[in-house]
């Protein structure tokens, strides 16, 4: 017997046809694109531009709705430009004027006192206001009531050096529970994602608070090490680039980012100066250096609104691709070198990105991916795909200098049907039959002036931090799935509990493990980065010779990773990065404390 | 292309007609549920009204009698499953404990039973009572082909189709949520008892954590 998964009873074929169903989807868009005329013939375009709505398209939502078959309503893909995320300004000055201690008084929601505020003083301020705004994400869909950091999805882009210390004020002023038009939930925390950031300013995620709040973030720009094995300094081998901002409600954050609180936090230093003239040269930001934020979402086919699956508890895939918060949208770039950073907030998907020349029979363009995580690699790597678990980013160079005139579109060719995580065995979809995301178009003109370096002439970043100290402990993790509950060594996440502490400043080995079955799980640690030391007790593939902040542990993988917890003290969370998993306990609390403990298997 | 996508391209080639006058008139027309209620929306999606039978032999309808205007939690058992069935109800007894005066009050526990065959109210009020189950828990029993359908509208599903065959393994979840609020959460039964209910007091009274 065959049911749907909203339990209706189903024939064979119909089940098979909603296997399919995801399939289908791709094949219409990809047809759009290169057979218009074809389509309409078929009767499969509408006069007005519509893809007919095909049966089958959605497995979730097929039966469901008998006389709407489709998912989420299909639109004209690549007809709106890529949206680009302002550059956050700062303010004067606050009042109440920041302060050490939580102001409670004020309406502060900080529990702990700030641990840096005058060893780092504040050089900018910032106010960040979490409010509803109503957003178009396509022309032929409705506006949405999105949940936004100043008014935009994604938020806007902070752009900090390394070196200028900031302060932000992250005000709840979103509208209460009863206005929240299917999920979310408003009570927010604001992680910094990968920020070398003091633990009352992380965003942790039991940090969160209410509506008519707020809460001063310290982020104080320093290099790892800095209070600690590089004094005054930090360690230059520690600079992070391309950060990200996101709600980290715990329980919520699933719901609360994809209702739309997310945003791109950028760091500048003396070597990665976001001035092609300078430094090592790459593609000046912004004009040549663009943020792009991938989510997959589902729209509800009756009112056209973005939908939630609430009761999906396995991992949410969404049938719509939206590249900084429009559908499909278009780039269009000089003939030169470009940097584009790529991230993917999920909920659940992972891609694997192409560069994909549909006139070249769906060929896949060479570029250069220059960072993991945002952390700058040892030196540029030539590739030809970059994968991308949720929360991860990478950077990468593309020269569309020889491209003058041509069309090119970034394309997940990474086959996944289930929450689970990509088909496995890993199914690579051919060339221009996978998901289209962003169509970009080379001028006509060739531009003569380019100062950024060619990667390929780039020798070096920066050296891989030594992973040559003892490690204090070794400690293993096993990642599980018993009885539809996921767990971390056979239990779930509790804010009130800690379940280790590391010594401050110390090196530890921690060993993850897969056990779940089919399961695969993004695994992010906060505050510093890591380095992957083996996979499966092999070296791990070059672009991960790097260092990272969440790591893909797949099916029956055994990784061990070489961690630093340097300079500050407190709480943090250890979580795997599918949303969905996060949300259903597979979160742990731990801390760094001045005397830790050796428990090995937490 | 595949020689059955294009015979499924010929197959809604012949429903054209009929979708080409449905699209034509311009995108908004396309939403005609644009002025549905968001709640309205969300109970059409994921809360079928059929009738079940509490513990105590009474007939209820699951959106009317038990959601409609109320904070929920919702997990699913039988009463001959060895291992995590009894851990996970003796954690939700804690639980209803450290709710207090709330259950039967402002909020209201169900425990469905994915084995209706054996589970009938009979056995369902020997395990409540074996539990010492207060006031304000009801345990639910019905026609299989209706806890079937809520237990995968609920999600308590494995999308692995073998997986999913093991009735052990929709049981460890616990679903909790403010109906007219819409929002919903869920953690495992097997959390810590404290843990479990500050997770539903953050739908309880949103806004007050």
């Amino acid at each position: 017997m065959y049911r749907n998964v909203f339990g209706e009873k189903v024939s064979r074929a119909r089940f098979k046809e909603m296997l399919a169903a995801m399939e289908n989807r791709r094949e219409l868009i990809a047809a759009a694109l290169m057979n218009r005329r074809d389509l309409f013939k078929m009767g499969l375009l509408t006069s007005a531009g519509y893809l007919l709505a095909k049966r089958g398209l959605s497995a979730r939502w097929g039966s469901l709705i008998p006389e709407m078959q489709a998912a989420s309503p299909t639109v004209n893909p690549f007809v709106q430009p890529l949206p680009i995320m302002p550059i956050k300004q700062p303010v004067s000055s606050l009042s109440p004027a920041p302060q050490v201690q939580p102001n409670t008084a004020a309406g502060e929601a900080r529990t702990r006192p700030h641990q840096a505020l005058t060893i780092f003083p504040p050089q900018k301020f910032f106010t960040l206001i979490q409010r509803a705004a109503q957003i178009s994400v396509h022309p032929q869909l409705p506006l949405q009531t999105l949940w936004t950091f100043d008014g935009v999805s994604p938020g806007p882009t902070f752009v900090s050096r390394y070196g200028v210390p900031i302060l932000v004020r992250n005000f709840n002023q979103l509208p209460p529970a009863s206005q929240n038009g299917g999920f979310g939930l408003p009570s927010v925390t604001t992680h910094l994602h990968n920020g070398h950031t003091p633990s009352e300013s992380d965003g942790f995620a039991c940090d969160f608070f209410e509506i008519g709040h707020w809460t001063d973030h310290h982020y104080p720009n320093v290099l790892a090490g800095i209070l600690s094995t590089h004094p005054g300094t930090g360690d230059i081998n520690e600079s992070l680039s391309t950060l990200w901002y996101h709600d980290h409600r715990v329980g919520f954050t699933a719901q609360n980012t994809y209702k739309g609180l997310v945003g791109y936090h950028l760091l500048f230093n003396q070597f990665d100066t976001g001035d092609e003239t300078t430094g090592f040269h790459l593609p000046s930001f912004p004009q040549f250096d663009i943020p792009m934020v991938f989510a997959d979402r589902v729209f509800d086919p009756q009112t056209g609104l973005l939908s939630f699956d609430t009761f999906n508890l396995d991992g949410i895939l969404g049938d719509t691709f939206l590249v900084n918060g429009a559908v499909q949208p278009f780039l269009q770039v000089q003939a030169r070198r470009y940097r584009f950073r790529w991230l993917n907030v999920g909920p659940s998907r992972f891609f694997q990105l192409f560069i994909t020349d549909l006139q070249n029979n769906g060929a896949a363009v060479p570029f250069w991916m220059i960072a993991n995580d945002g952390n700058l690699l040892p030196k540029p790597v030539q590739v030809t795909s970059a994968t991308i678990g949720v929360a991860e980013r990478v950077d990468v160079v593309v020269d569309f200098s020889q491209a003058a005139g041509q069309t090119f579109y970034i394309e997940n060719r990474l086959k996944q049907t289930t929450g689970l995580g990509p088909d496995d065995p890993a199914v690579l979809l051919p060339g221009g039959k996978g998901n289209l995301l962003l169509k970009i178009i080379v001028s006509g003109n060739q531009n003569g002036n380019d100062n950024s370096a060619d990667p390929g002439n780039i020798s070096q970043f920066y050296p891989l931090p030594d992973t040559t100290p003892t490690p204090a402990v070794t400690r293993t993790f096993k990642f599980d799935r018993l009885n539809g509950m996921f767990s971390i060594n056979g239990q779930f996440m509790d804010c009130e509990t800690a379940r280790f502490t590391v010594t401050q400043n110390t090196a530890e080995r921690w060993i993850l493990t897969n056990l779940s079955g089919d399961w695969q799980h993004p695994i992010h640690i906060h505050l510093e980065e890591h380095q992957i030391l083996s996979r499966n007790r092999m070296p791990p593939p070059t672009v991960e010779v790097s260092r990272k902040d969440v790591t893909r542990l797949r099916q029956n993988e055994r990784i061990e990773l070489f961690f630093r917890f340097r300079d500050w003290t407190g709480r943090y969370p250890f979580h795997c990065h599918n949303t969905v998993h996060e949300d259903h306990a597979m979160m742990l609390r731990w801390e760094i404390q001045p005397q830790g403990d050796t428990n090995r298997t937490p | 292309m595949p020689s059955i996508t294009r015979r499924s391209l010929l197959a809604s080639a012949a429903l054209a007609p009929f979708a080409r006058s449905f699209l034509a008139s311009g995108s908004d027309s396309r939403f005609s549920g644009a002025t549905i209620s968001p709640r309205e929306r969300f109970r059409q999606l994921h809360f079928p009204n059929v009738t079940l039978t509490t513990h105590e032999g009474k007939a209820v309808r699951f959106y009317d009698d038990l959601l409609k205007d109320k904070v929920v939690t919702i997990n699913f058992m039988y009463t001959s499953c060895a291992e995590v069935c009894p851990v996970t109800t003796a954690h939700l007894v804690k639980v209803q404990k450290l709710l207090g005066e709330q259950v039967g009050r402002d909020i209201f526990m169900y425990s469905l039973t994915i084995d209706p065959n054996h589970d009938t109210p009979a056995a369902l009020k020997n395990y409540a009572e074996k539990f010492h189950v207060g006031p304000g828990w009801l345990f639910l029993t019905g026609k299989d082909d209706h806890l079937e359908l809520l237990r995968r509208k609920l999600g308590f599903v494995d999308p692995n189709p073998e997986v999913d065959k093991d009735r052990a393994n929709h049981i460890g979840t616990l679903e909790y949520g403010n109906e007219p609020l819409m929002l919903w959460g869920a953690c495992p039964g097997l959390a810590h008892p404290e843990w479990i209910a500050k997770e539903i007091s953050w739908v309880t009274r949103p806004g007050t954590n």
